[in-house]
Formats: structure tokens, C-alpha cells, sequence
């Protein structure tokens, strides 16, 4: 078969992966965006194994390697998430809705709607979280 | 064109669609549940290209553990949600910038391979088999300390809200 239909395919996912990294403001839907890069990754990996073989397999290995890796990944970066949403009432990687948030509690401790925070978290900690989510 | 090519491009279709509505899904359940038709789509892509335990490994792996993952910390952290795009103006950005990251990728690539037919000619299952236990055995051994690191630091950084919401 033609190795260009693969290739095209792989760069799609790269730059579907990439739209989903920037346009999103939702930190889970944002690691959604990462999960397709790595397998786009995969992706060439796997056909480059395929349309041109070698002794060590070194195309299906690294899949498996990197596909292990993308697990761990994923643990550790919705951990991270988790103590974020723990910390801050919400995911937002703008750090908008955050702000949003303390000035409704200087104003006077009304909700603001958007944002209830599970716990009443420190400024300070609050103010440091978001350079935690850089994956 | 062979009927393997045709299989892929079916496959491959049904990927990228489920791709680029899984990054464009306003609603946040939706866009995972649409990860899930990409990730299983694209190891159909690997069955289609002759490697089958890479197949399995992905469905197992992604599908089966990664993707539930990703659900549940959806719902979890459905409270949270107010807008999850950035604003319009950010957005026609990166989509300029995904455009050029697949039209660079794609022309490079396809510029390298070409477009005439080869033959699938993968590693078989016995030979991955041997050769991650021979040639790859001590990266391989690397990932599992590495997995149990991840474990650990997870279960660390997830219950670290919990102490603080218990003395505060």
C-alpha cells in the first residue's frame, strides 16, 4: 500500500492535537489535545516500522514504550488537575475565572456563578496553582 | 490502489473526523466520548498496517484504561466548567497554526516517502517479542519503575488538597 495515506493521516492528527493544546481553556480538554500529538507520534512510528523494516522492531517497540509513557503521562497530569480543582473550584487554564472569583469574595462573598470553589483556599496557594498545569 | 489502501482510507476517515470533533466539541462529555472513536479508530489504523499487538496495546491501553481516565475527571470536574474555549480571535490562531503544523508535516513527509506502493513488510509478533526482552529489555525494565513513580506521585499530588482542606 501507499505509505503517503499514513503520513497525511499522522500529520492530521499532529495538527488536530495542536488546535486542541492552544484553543482550549478546559485543562482536561487541553490533555485531549495532547493524547492525539502522542498518537500522531505513534502513528509514524508504526508505519515507518511497517514500510521499512529493521531487526530491532524498533517501530512497534517504541509505540508500545511511547503509548506506556503517554499512561503515565496522563496520570500524573489529571492528578495535577485534580489538586487544582481541589484548590481552585475550577479547571481554567486562563486563570480568568480565578480572578473573577476574588473579586467577587473582596466584594462581599457573593458567588459568582461560574466558579463555586469546593474548598475556601488561601490567595496566596490559589495565586501560585496555575503554573503547576504547565504540561 | 490496493484493498488495504482502501480499508485504511475508511479508517483513517473515520480518525481524523472523530479527531478534529473530539477538539472542537463545545461539550465536554462529548469531546471525550469522541477521543474514545479517535484512539479506537486509530488502532484500527494499526490492524490495518499489520501490526496487531500494537493494535491491542492501544485498545487496551487507551480505550481501555487512559480514555475512562479522562472521563471520569470530566465529570469530576464538571463544577468547573464555565467556557472551555478561548475566544474567538485565540482560536482562528491556533487554528492557523494547526493548519500549518499539518501542511508542513504532511508535505515533508510525503515529500520523503512518496506516493508508489511498497510492500507491508513489519517486525512479527515474535520478533517485537524478542527483541523487547533482548535489544530493549532494560528501557523496558525503566518503565515499570517508571509507572510506579507516576503511581505514586499521583496518589501524592491528588491527596494533597485533602491534608490541606483537613487542617485548614
Amino acid at each position: 500500500m501507499s505509505p503517503a495515506l499514513p503520513l497525511l493521516l499522522a500529520a492530521l492528527l499532529a495538527g488536530t492535537g495542536t488546535y486542541g493544546v492552544l484553543a482550549r481553556r478546559h485543562a482536561v480538554l487541553m490533555l485531549i489535545g495532547v493524547e492525539l500529538l502522542l498518537g500522531a507520534a505513534g502513528l509514524l512510528l508504526v508505519t515507518v516500522g511497517q514500510f521499512a523494516p529493521d531487526p530491532l522492531a524498533s517501530g512497534a517497540v517504541l509505540t508500545l514504550f511511547v503509548i506506556t509513557i503517554a499512561a503515565a503521562e496522563i496520570v500524573v497530569a489529571l492528578a495535577v488537575i485534580m489538586a487544582m480543582f481541589r484548590t481552585r473550584g475550577d479547571v481554567d487554564l486562563t486563570g480568568e475565572a480565578l480572578s473573577a472569583d476574588e473579586a467577587g469574595s473582596t466584594a462581599g462573598g457573593t458567588a459568582t456563578g461560574e466558579a463555586t470553589p469546593a474548598v475556601e483556599a488561601p490567595t496566596g496557594d490559589a495565586a501560585t496553582e496555575p503554573e503547576t498545569v504547565a504540561p | 490502489m490496493t484493498s488495504r489502501d482502501v480499508l485504511f482510507a475508511a479508517v483513517g476517515l473515520i480518525t481524523a473526523a472523530a479527531a478534529v470533533l473530539a477538539v472542537t466539541n463545545r461539550r465536554v462529555l462529548h469531546a471525550g466520548l469522541w477521543l474514545v472513536v479517535a484512539l479506537g479508530g486509530l488502532a484500527g489504523c494499526y490492524l490495518v498496517l499489520g501490526a496487531e499487538l500494537v493494535a491491542l496495546v492501544q485498545l487496551l491501553v487507551y480505550v481501555g484504561a487512559v480514555v475512562v481516565l479522562v472521563l471520569f475527571a470530566l465529570m469530576l470536574t464538571r463544577a468547573g466548567a464555565g467556557e472551555v474555549d478561548t475566544s474567538v480571535a485565540h482560536r482562528w490562531l491556533a487554528a492557523a497554526v494547526g493548519a500549518g503544523v499539518t501542511v508542513l508535516l504532511g508535505g515533508t513527509l510525503v515529500a520523503a516517502y512518496g506516493w508508489e506502493s511498497r510492500a507491508v513488510a513489519g517486525a512479527s509478533n515474535e520478533v517485537i517479542g524478542a527483541q523487547i526482552f533482548g535489544t530493549w529489555v532494560w528501557p523496558f525494565e525503566l518503565l515499570s519503575l517508571l509507572l510506579l513513580a507516576a503511581l505514586v506521585a499521583a496518589v501524592a499530588v491528588a491527596t494533597t488538597g485533602h491534608g490541606r482542606q483537613g487542617r485548614s
